[in-house]
Parts: structure tokens; sequence; C-alpha cells
């Protein structure tokens, strides 16, 4: 009796392993990791705001509107708790993220203002703080991406068909991507690069 | 679906999934169009748009092989006409993604990328030397020493005076010893691997012959051995091969096993890249370094 259950048990984990269970641990952690490295890149823009909204500050009458909005987003985006959890909880996640896109938006828009303030452009810390910005920008954007690639996978692996079952056992449930209303507000890339938007006053 | 009479599933459904396949087949052709294709990676620099002369081409490149010989740090430079439709920094992520540049774990990789006819440059830095070559830094490579030789039209004053900053700047950063990477072992066994293992059922049918079963393992493997560490330079590698020697022999595999063992000695070589080709250390990119325009 207790050998046939050990060999059961034995059936089971080898069935464990056929059935993708290694494999939707790997590809749960990969979300997870790569989820980090876009709430990494959050931070790091988050970060860098005060140092900008410092130096803008010096410059006489900027315009107040686009730096309070700035302000503002960032602190609407910092109040929101980024756990790693939060990829599985739906609200809040798209909650984060049209924060947070509401930031880029605010974000674009002060560093398209600036270009028309010549005493910023030439300020060589502002100028700094600026590539540190769209470099940001651009982390976020390639983080995004391979967070998005990792949620497909993990995905496919949930809804095809062996690997199905174990996660409807094991309870793995589809993963929050990006949504395509997200995208629209979100990932129309922030054209903070080099002035692209503005090409007029930039020189 | 308008004509419901008509509704014959026989004849009416193969023309119209005929019809969704071609639809699809033509937006798939359509997507593979768009995007620039990235070229395969055969040297350190690699002109799409033929402004650079050969010469120039091949200074840059010993100097980039030597300063990669040193330090370890794999740079690139490839211009292209445009990256359009995609931006410069999707394009320059996709091409370091493929080539992954820089050592495995170290991503001590950068790329610096000329997109002539958009008036775009980049300086793409991998994960590992982004500590020094900053975003910051890159910025002002670009807009200091880059852009103000491009829009003097000289590309080689900039491209060139551009990647010596970024050695210098790399330079400074404390990084793992270059021997290992710059000799390309792993490229070095793959190619020995097949002639190893020739010699080995060669010589192994011989020995056996001559000194007998064990005895004639033995000789078998030291040779093998020795051979391996001559050729390779790797005394783990050369245990190995002379272990396998030891094994062929003694357990007289003879010349009708190696079917399987030829078919996968390469994995993957650069087409026309004979002995000086080169290929990325499978460094890593995190979408760091800057942009410019000129």
């Amino acid at each position: 009796m207790r050998i046939v259950l050990q060999a059961l048990l034995a059936a089971l984990l080898l069935a464990l392993t056929g059935c993708g269970y290694n494999e939707f641990q790997r590809l749960d952690e990969q979300t997870k990791s790569a989820w980090s490295e876009v709430l990494n890149q959050y931070q790091r823009r988050a970060d860098l705001i005060p140092n900008v909204v410092a130096t803008v500050k010096g410059e006489t009458n900027f315009e107040q509107e686009t730096l309070t909005k700035v302000v503002e987003a960032r602190a609407k985006a910092t109040s929101i708790q980024a756990t790693p959890e939060l990829v599985n909880n739906p609200e809040a996640f798209q909650k984060f993220q049209a924060a947070q896109g509401e930031l880029s938006g605010a974000l674009s828009r002060l560093l398209v203002v600036s270009e028309n303030y010549p005493q910023l452009k030439a300020n060589q810390a502002f100028q700094d703080l600026r590539a540190q910005l769209e470099g940001t920008e651009n982390r976020i954007t390639v983080a995004r991406g391979r967070f998005v690639k990792a949620v497909q996978d993990y995905n496919v692996l949930t809804r095809s068909f062996p690997t199905n079952l174990t996660a409807m056992l094991f309870s793995y449930p589809v993963k929050q991507n990006f949504t395509v209303a997200d995208e629209k507000s979100l990932a129309t890339p922030p054209k903070v690069d080099f002035g692209g938007p503005a090409p007029a006053a930039s020189r | 679906m308008a004509t419901a009479a008509f509704r014959r599933p026989g004849t009416l459904r193969p023309p119209r999934i005929l019809l969704v396949w071609l639809l699809c087949l033509l937006v798939t052709l359509a997507a593979a169009q768009e995007l620039v294709a990235i070229p395969p990676l055969q040297t350190r620099v690699t002109d799409l748009t033929g402004t650079l002369s050969a010469e120039r081409i091949a200074a840059l490149d010993a100097q980039l092989r030597a300063f990669e010989e040193r330090k370890g740090v794999q740079i690139a430079v490839l211009m292209v006409r445009s990256t359009r439709p995609e931006a410069i920094e999707q394009y320059a992520l996709r091409v370091v993604e493929q080539w992954k540049l820089g050592r495995r774990k170290v991503d001590d990789g950068a790329l610096l990328l000329v997109a002539k006819d958009d008036r775009a440059v980049r300086i793409e830095v991998g994960y590992g030397i982004e500590g020094t070559l900053s975003d910051v830094v890159a910025r002002r490579i670009i807009d200091e020493t880059i852009t103000p030789r491009f829009r003097q039209g000289d590309f080689y004053a900039g491209i060139a005076s551009g990647i010596d900053q970024v050695m210098r700047v790399v330079d400074g950063e404390p990084l793992p010893a270059a021997q290992r990477r710059a000799r390309g072992t792993a490229n070095d066994i793959g190619q020995s691997w097949p002639f190893l293992f020739v010699m080995a059922l060669f010589l192994g049918g011989v020995a056996r012959q001559m000194f007998g079963r064990l005895p004639g393992a033995v000789v078998v493997g030291g040779l093998l051995g020795v051979g391996a560490w001559l050729v390779v330079g790797t005394l783990a590698i050369a245990g190995v091969a002379g272990l396998a020697g030891f094994l062929v022999t003694l357990l007289g595999i003879g010349m009708g096993g190696h079917g399987g063992t030829y078919g996968h000695h390469r994995g993957g070589g650069w087409p026309g890249a004979g002995g000086g080709g080169f290929r990325g250390g499978g460094g890593g990119f995190g979408g760091g370094g800057a942009s410019g325009r000129w």
C-alpha cells in the first residue's frame, strides 16, 4: 500500500514537471522581475523630478502651470504604493499606469516648454538633467516592452492546452498586461527625446 | 453575410478563408518590410551607407579590436541610411539585442549607431558600463564631439573622435580582465572537436592493435589530451578530450559511431566570417545611453 502511494506520488511529481509546473514558476518569476525593472525605472524618474523642478524654478517667470502639473502628477504617481503584487490586482494596476502616464505627459510638456527659455537651454545642469530624464524615459520604454513580452509568455502558457490544467489546479491566472486604452495615453512615446516635437524651437 | 440565400458552406468557405489568409499574408509581408533589417554582425564597423572608405573602416576596426583585447569591452559602429519607421532608440535596442555586444554577465558592450538620412545618432550602452558611460556622458560626447563634426559633413572624424571618447571614458571603469574573451576560446574548441574525434578513432584503432586494449586506451587518451592542450590551451578542455579518447579506445567504438557527433559541432557562424570573424559575447542592454541630432 505504501509503495503504491509512493509510486503515485512520484508519478504525480513527474506529471507536474511534464505539465509545465516548473515552467510556470520560471515565467512567473520572469514577469515579476520584469515588472520590478519597470518600477525601478519609474522610481528613477520620480527621483529625478525634484532636481528638474528645482532647476526650472530658478528660471524666472517659467510657466507656473506646467511646473505645478509636473509636481502634482509626481505626487499622485508616487502616492500609489508600487509593489510587485500590483500586477495581480487589475484595478490598482490600471490606476498606477494612469498616474504614471499622466506624469509622462506632464514631463514631456515641461521639456517642450523649456525649449522656449534660452537661459535654460544654455544651463548645463538642466541639459544634463534632461539627458538623464530622456535616458530614463527610454529605459522605461524598454522595461515596459520586456514586461509585456514576459507577461505574454506567461499568459500563453496559462492558456495553452496541457498547461492550462496545471494553471487551473494551482491557480495561476492570466496576468494583466498593458491594455490598449493604456497604450494610447502612455505609450505614445513621451517625445522628450532631443526636443524632437518642437523642432522649430530647437534651432 | 447579406447573401443568406447563398449559404452553402462548401462553396462559400474556401474562397473566404483564402481571402483572409491572403490578407494575413499581405499584412505580415508589409510588417516585415516596414522595419529596417538588422545586418549580421561581421566586423566591428559596419557601414551600410558607403560613407567611410575601406581603409578608414579598417583603421577604426583595428582601434576597437585593440581596445577589446586590452579591456574586454566590445564596441561596435553601425551606419545605416535610416531607421524609419522606428525611432533610432528602438532600432538601436533591436540591434544590440541581436548582436549581444559585450561579455556575458559583464554586459560591457556599446554601440554607436548613425542614421545618416535621419540625421540622428545614438550611443547605446550596456548594463555593465552604464556607471561610467552614463546618459549624461553619452549625451555630452554626442553634443560636443560627434554632431559638430557631422554637421560639417566629416563623418569619419565624428565617429573616430566619438569612439575615442567612449573608449577613454570606459577605460576608467574597473572591469574583469580581458584575456578570456578576446581569444574566442569557445570558437576554437568548436572547430577542433571533429578533428580530435577523428584522431581518437584513428589512433584508437592503431593503438589497440599495437598495445592491447587498456594500454592502448591510456596512450591515446594521453596523446589526445596533450594535443587538445596545445590547440586550445585550456587544461580542463584537454582533460575532457583525453578522457574521451581513453573511453573511445577502451570501449572500441568503431568508425560507425560518428554519425551523430558531426551534426552539432558548430552553432551558427556568420556567413563569410573566417578566422577574423567578430561576434558578440552575450552582453545585455537595458536602453541606457543617449541620442542626438545634427
